[in-house]
């Protein structure tokens, strides 16, 4: 009966206050509605009604983060750093639907306004962990891979068109490529141009590439910009 | 310095064989001169004979010369009189018979025609052929444009069509009769062809713009009016219902543009992503892959239109890679009108496909926070993609019913409501808008645009610092779904308007039909697809000047606190009553004084309804009140109420109607509907033991 009484209150306090002025109280409301509820939380039994103003997306673990970190790595490097220490403001990384978003803190704390199920989509997504809890980087995460880019590889005009297809790179395609880039190392993707086309895997060696035959795949195909149009679908 | 030619100046003849050759030119004019004065040279048999047979008359001279009335009009008329009158006659059997082929309508004319004896109209056309004489270009000018039934005129229409040659098969225009009972019978069996109808709503156009003038005798101007509508339907291929609606918008010179235009695809625009590239660098790789195009008008600097391509638009690598986006040049307008600053939070409550979004994100340069709403999931779909591609960064996506938004969220700095609509303004992009719309699609999507925009209101701030601006816009030219929304925003809450910054486009009505809006209404902005060469769109930017939300009518009685605090938590449920007692058509007799009903029914403005109401409270007093006001259970009247403890009884009245309306009301209402139900009954408990 207690319970439930104060869960009324906390209820109608909530209700009211977002009621009379959600624009004058402006988001500071939001947060402390939160830890009035989670105050109730720890004691008791978290009433389900409130799970959903609670649960929103969450920060990474330690295990997601170490895998997704070395798949960053392996196309930029230590310059993950860089990521998350910006000049206009920290950035971080959070875990929503099976998602991971790179988000400045400003998003993050107006983020919490929206209910799990209504969110979609918060900052940049950069991947996804699959079922088996491995890290699929997406095309989306292209715009900060490309400036912190270790080894790049330049593609000829011609071969353009078919890496955007989703084809992987042969020798005769290959216009340029960083020195010293070891065999399946990441690379990103440029056009001669220098626009950022997508990324991929480097399948030989620099050296191995000036001697390879023309028609040996020198790059293996991860992400292309082709896919904003093709798998619209499957960036949300 | 050649010699002058001059018979009596001998000139020396000088040494050498030419010199005796060539006598000079006046010695050899000489001979040509001398040649005629000799008498007439001796002629042949051959040449005597033709000579013979010229000087003779030639008996079918008559017939076999071509008609050369007008430039013999000068000689003996009554030797034309007979000329003339055959070749008319015969011509003028020559036109019915063409006009037979075109149906209908020619037949009314010969009909007309033939009133007149050929004698007579023989006789008239002489007198008009020298007035013509003259004038004969201008007619031929007049004679398309000229419609009357004249008699005078129609000969000389005859005369010029004789005059012109005779396989000109232009419509007889000059009596535009609207055709009897029979013609339309007939009409409705037989389909005419297009082009007939074309050249007959032109006419019908002409005439009615010259009413006075060019009207025929017994006809009332709305049998020409649903002629017209008529044509209009078949040619153009839409229904009735928007047909009228048109011609309620434009006049009847620019409706033809106007349905003309939208037959008619727009041209492609796309906006240069500032983020990431610049429009000359953008123009010139797009042109080294083949694109013809061109900057899209000194109103914008982002803009590019295209001509044509030789790859396709959207799939170029600049495209994927995000260096523009294909958008409407009228979706430039409500962004500009918005104009965001950088660090802003902003909040674009109907933002698929993201066109809009972006160009918003590019102008703010990433900075600030802008939260992305649009109803269906799948299409943020795409807004999620336009995002990433563009490389926006600052934005959050969400999927909520845009009236739900001031509970979610409230607070920003600028709101951008790109309604849905209607479409009409669009019909170039889907011609399906011209058969499927009737009145109830339109005044359900002017219902979803009144709770949408009030509820964007809800979500601005007007303290805030930058802000506190709402642009309104739409893709449709429906005053109920513009100024009708944007008139009942401006009565519903602290808002107003201002100038949207656009300096082209037509100025929104402040009046139309039987309505009358607010004068500010002119700061609001129309464009038309035939006079801006963009797609039908309205723009309209209001700002709000404060936070507190008005109850329902002027009048703000908050006695103390508390009853304040439940006007205001009563408003949102009150409010729903109202919208939804005012959607449904059945409402009684005492709640049409109800401000918000007046609007639905179309009738007079605000003060009326004001008026009849407040009469109407005034007279029962005391507890009496109370049971009245529970009795009215379909009026909305709580806050008007001045005694605290009748606010409670109509309040709680409300509640119970609230409940009787849940189900047509939003989801949102059931929530603070239960709560503030305990607090009261546990009031009016107090207050009656």
């Amino acid at each position: 009966m207690l319970l439930a009484s104060i869960l009324r209150t906390v209820a109608r306090l909530v209700n009211d206050r977002r009621l009379r002025s959600p624009i004058e109280t402006g988001p500071s409301v939001t947060t402390s509605v939160l830890t009035h509820v989670s105050r109730c939380s720890t004691g008791h039994s978290v009433h389900i009604v409130f799970l959903s103003y609670i649960v929103k997306m969450r920060p990474l673990t330690d295990e997601e983060t170490k895998t997704m970190f070395e798949k960053l790595s392996k196309y930029i490097g230590e310059n993950i750093k860089l990521l998350v220490d910006r000049p206009d403001g920290t950035y971080c990384f959070r875990l929503h639907n099976d998602r991971v978003y790179y988000m400045s803190e400003k998003i993050l704390k107006l983020a919490t306004n929206f209910s799990r199920d209504k969110l979609v989509s918060v900052g940049t997504c950069f991947g996804k962990f699959t079922k088996t809890t491995k890290f699929r980087m997406h095309i989306t995460a292209l715009d900060f891979l490309a400036p912190y880019a270790k080894f790049k590889v330049w593609v000829k005009p011609g071969t353009e068109q078919s890496f955007l297809y989703g084809n992987h790179v042969l020798k005769s395609g290959l216009g340029r490529i960083t020195e010293n880039t070891m065999q399946y190392q990441g690379v990103v993707v440029y056009s001669m141009a220098d626009v950022p086309l997508g990324f991929g895997v480097a399948a030989k060696t620099t050296q191995e590439c000036r001697r390879v035959d023309p028609m040996s795949i020198v790059v293996f195909h991860q992400a292309d910009v082709g896919e904003f149009i093709r798998n619209e679908d499957t960036l949300t | 310095m050649g010699r002058k030619l001059d018979p009596t100046n001998q000139v020396k003849r000088g040494p050498g064989k030419k010199a005796r050759k060539q006598k000079g030119a006046e010695t050899e004019l000489a001979k040509f001169i001398t040649d005629e004065e000799t008498g007439p040279k001796r002629l042949s048999s051959r040449a005597r004979k033709r000579v013979h047979n010229l000087k003779k008359p030639k008996e079918n001279s008559k017939w076999l010369t071509p008609a050369k009335r007008k430039r013999k009009a000068d000689e003996a008329e009554s030797e034309d009189d007979s000329d003339d009158l055959w070749e008319k006659e015969e011509e003028e059997v020559e036109e019915e018979q063409q006009q037979l082929k075109k149906g209908g309508k020619e037949q009314v004319k010969k009909a007309a025609k033939s009133g007149l004896l050929p004698i007579e109209r023989a006789a008239k056309k002489e007198k008009k052929l020298k007035e013509t004489m003259g004038l004969e270009s201008d007619e031929d000018d007049e004679e398309d444009d000229d419609d009357d039934d004249d008699d005078d005129v129609e000969k000389s229409d005859d005369d010029i069509e004789e005059e012109d040659t005779v396989q000109t098969n232009i419509d007889e225009m000059d009596a535009f009769r609207l055709p009897g009972a029979e013609e339309s019978e007939k009409e409705g069996v037989l389909p005419l062809d297009l082009k007939t109808i074309h050249q007959r709503i032109k006419d019908n156009i002409e005439v009615l713009c010259n009413f006075s003038t060019k009207r025929e005798e017994g006809k009332e101007r709305a049998e020409y009016i649903s002629l017209l509508k008529k044509d209009l339907s078949t040619y153009y291929s839409y229904n009735n219902f928007l047909i009228e609606k048109l011609i309620d918008i434009f006049p009847l010179s620019e409706l033809v543009d106007f349905l003309e235009a939208n037959e008619i695809q727009r041209p492609v625009t796309i906006r240069t992503n500032t983020l990431k590239t610049r429009r000359r660098d953008l123009a010139q790789a797009l042109i080294n892959r083949g694109v013809n195009l061109d900057p899209l008008g000194k109103w914008s600097k982002v803009g590019l239109v295209i001509y044509d391509s030789s790859v396709p638009v959207g799939a170029t690598p600049e495209y994927l890679a995000g260096h523009y986006m294909l958008q409407g040049a009228s979706s430039f307008l409500p962004v500009m009108a918005l104009s965001p600053q950088e660090g802003e939070l902003l909040l674009d409550m109907s933002s698929a496909p993201g066109g809009k979004t972006t160009y918003i994100a590019q102008l703010m340069r990433n900075t600030g926070v802008i939260v992305a709403n649009d109803a269906n999931a799948d299409r943020l779909k795409s807004v999620v993609g336009n995002i990433h591609r563009l490389g926006v960064t600052n934005t959050v996506v969400c999927n909520y019913d845009g009236r739900q938004f001031p509970k979610v969220m409230g607070g920003f700095d600028r709101v951008l409501l790109d309604a849905p609509c209607s479409g009409t303004g669009v019909i170039a992009k889907d011609p399906a808008v011209k058969t499927s719309k009737d009145e109830a699609d339109i005044q359900r999507a002017a219902h979803l645009q009144k709770e949408m925009i009030l509820s964007a209101i809800d979500s601005v701030n007007a303290e805030s610092p930058s802000g506190g601006y709402l642009v309104y816009c739409t893709c449709s030219i429906m005053v109920e779904e513009n100024e009708w929304v944007v008139d009942y925003a401006l009565k519903k809450r602290n808002v107003k308007l201002v100038p949207t910054g656009l300096d082209f486009g037509k100025e929104g009505f402040t009046r139309f039909k039987e309505r009358r809006f607010h004068p500010s209404l002119r700061l609001s902005r129309r464009f038309y697809p035939h006079s801006h060469n963009m797609d039908g769109f309205f723009v309209a930017k209001l700002k709000k000047f404060s936070n507190v939300v008005p109850t329902a009518p002027a009048e703000k009685k908050e006695e103390n606190s508390e009853a304040s605090e439940m006007t205001e938590v009563t408003e949102s449920p009150q409010k729903n009553p109202s919208k939804t007692v005012k959607t449904s058509k059945t409402v009684p007799g005492k709640a049409s004084g109800s401000k918000g009903k007046a609007q639905a029914n179309g009738t007079s403005g605000k003060e009326k309804a004001n008026i009849k109401s407040k009469g109407k409270k005034d007279s029962p007093a005391g507890p009496k009140k109370a049971k009245v006001a529970k009795m009215d259970g379909e009026t909305v009247k709580g806050p008007e109420a001045k005694k605290p403890t009748v606010k409670t009884t109509p309040s709680k009245a409300d509640k119970k109607e609230g409940g009787r309306f849940e189900k047509k009301q939003n989801k949102k209402i059931k929530s603070p509907m239960k709560l503030p139900f305990d607090h009261f009954l546990f009031k009016l408990l107090q207050i009656y033991f």
